[in-house]
Formats: C-alpha cells, sequence, structure tokens
C-alpha cells in the first residue's frame, strides 16, 4: 500500500516538476508547481512527517505560491512581454528526460548496497515528526538558528521595503 | 520500502529544477524552479530524518523553508523593479546590473 502511494504521488511530484519547465504561461507554471508541492508533502506524511507536511502545504504552496501568482497577474500577464519562450523546447525537454533516465539509474546503484538500506527503524508511536518533538527540538537545541532566522527575515522585509521604495521614486 | 527511493527521486527533482534554470529565459519560471530544487533537499532533509530516526532533518527543513521564503520575497520583489525598468522580463536582457 505504502509503495503504492509513494509511487503515485512521486510520478505526479516528477510529472508537475516537468510541467513547470515546459509551459509557456508563467501562471501555469505556477499552478504545475503547486502540484509538485502537494504531492511532495503526501510523501512527507508517508515519511512520518507529518508537521512538516502541514508546513509544507500553508508556507509553500499557500504563502509562497499566492506570491508568485500575486505577481504574474500584477505584471500585466496579456503581454507577450511575459509569455515568451526559448527556441524547441520540446527537443530541449526530451533531452531532460534522457538526463533523467541516467540519474535515476545510477542514483540507484548508488543506493542500492548503501548504509541507507537498512529498515526504517522508528515508527509514528514514538512521536516521530510530531508538532511536539519539531518543537522541543527547534527551541532547546536549536535555539539560536532559529531566533537568527527572524533576523534573516526582517532582513528581508527592510530589502523588499527599499527594493519598492526606491521604485516609488 | 527504503529511504533510497526518496533520495532517487530528490535527485530527479533537482536535476529538473537545475535544468529549467540553464533553459528557461522567463525570469519568473527561473525563480520557480529555484523553489524547485530548494524543495527536492528538503525532501532529502526529511528522508534522512527518517533514516536515522533523528528529527534534525525537520529542524533543517524548517530553516529552508525561511529561506526560500525570504528569497522568494526579495526575489519578486526585484523583478518587479527589473519589469518596470526594462518592460521585459527576459534574462539575456538582463547583462548589467546597473541599468
Amino acid at each position: 500500500m505504502e509503495t503504492v502511494v509513494f509511487y503515485v504521488f512521486a510520478a505526479l511530484a516528477l510529472a508537475g516538476a516537468l510541467m513547470v519547465i515546459s509551459f509557456r504561461n508563467p501562471v501555469s507554471s505556477a499552478l504545475s508547481l503547486v502540484l509538485t508541492l502537494v504531492s511532495t508533502a503526501v510523501l512527507f506524511v508517508l515519511l512520518l512527517a507529518h508537521f512538516i507536511a502541514v508546513v509544507q502545504i500553508l508556507v509553500y504552496a499557500g504563502a509562497i505560491m499566492i506570491l508568485f501568482l500575486f505577481t504574474v497577474m500584477f505584471l500585466n500577464l496579456k503581454s507577450d512581454k511575459l509569455i515568451f519562450e526559448a527556441k524547441n523546447l520540446g527537443f530541449k525537454v526530451s533531452i531532460l528526460l534522457v538526463i533523467l533516465l541516467f540519474v535515476g539509474y545510477f542514483a540507484s546503484l548508488g543506493f542500492k548496497d548503501g548504509v541507507m538500506k537498512k529498515t526504517l527503524g522508528v515508527s509514528e508511536m514514538d512521536g516521530f515528526g510530531s508538532i511536539q518533538g519539531v518543537g522541543t527540538s527547534l527551541l532547546t537545541e536549536y535555539l539560536l538558528p532559529f531566533e537568527l532566522t527572524s533576523v534573516l527575515i526582517l532582513v528581508a522585509i527592510i530589502g523588499v521595503v527599499a527594493i519598492a521604495k526606491k521604485r516609488a521614486n | 520500502m527504503g529511504v533510497e527511493h526518496y533520495l532517487v527521486l530528490s535527485a530527479m527533482l533537482f536535476v529538473v529544477g537545475a535544468y529549467g534554470v540553464i533553459v528557461r529565459k522567463n525570469l519568473i519560471i527561473v525563480l520557480m524552479c529555484l523553489e524547485l530544487m530548494l524543495n527536492s533537499a528538503n525532501l532529502a532533509f526529511v528522508a534522512f530524518a527518517r533514516a536515522l530516526g533523528d528529527m534534525t532533518g525537520h529542524v533543517f527543513m524548517i530553516m529552508s523553508i525561511t529561506v526560500a521564503a525570504a528569497e522568494v520575497a526579495v526575489g519578486l520583489a526585484l523583478l518587479v523593479s527589473i519589469y518596470s525598468h526594462r518592460e521585459s522580463l527576459d534574462i539575456d536582457l538582463l547583462k548589467l546590473l546597473k541599468g
């Protein structure tokens, strides 16, 4: 059962990623990226990372993609200054498919008898991936990086305001 | 099933993202491909966290998603600024930092 779910959503994630790089229209690309992000969230649930899956949906597929779509629509999509394309994209995507085949093949060979092959030890009963577990390690062991994250966000806010203000002048 | 399935998928998503950054000319789609690469790294973090039974990978993923959010905010602000200056988002036209 788990294997079937994994393969279905892995295929969806890969298909979404391929659609991101093959659509001409940025809005279609953004919606395909949502497909990839949601499929990845399902894979996080399979990896027992429930809190991470919710964060992925809320922050990535929610906030970041809204920001992308808002910007694209803000820039008046009708103009062909937004919808233009590199030449013979289909040929390039088919090259990419061959590269992907090789990457998948050699990566799976590389993992064939590595140390990662061992069976997955943790179970859902340990509280692995719960909000409590993630929050505890975030606020005890990794408190300093967590606080520095807020500095990063502050810098980003100030940077965006500075860029936007320069544009208004 | 072992964790190597997730790592192979993560490698494939990363390759697609990197290829998109190289091939596409539209600046918005290049930014989306960057997000794709960060997302594949997140998948590898969480897969390793599961394999090692250690939740450090989850904390790393939270950090990475924060960096992605900050990057996309600044990147899109720059993009709007570039568009209002140049009237185009073709990255081949952007050869100078000083417009």
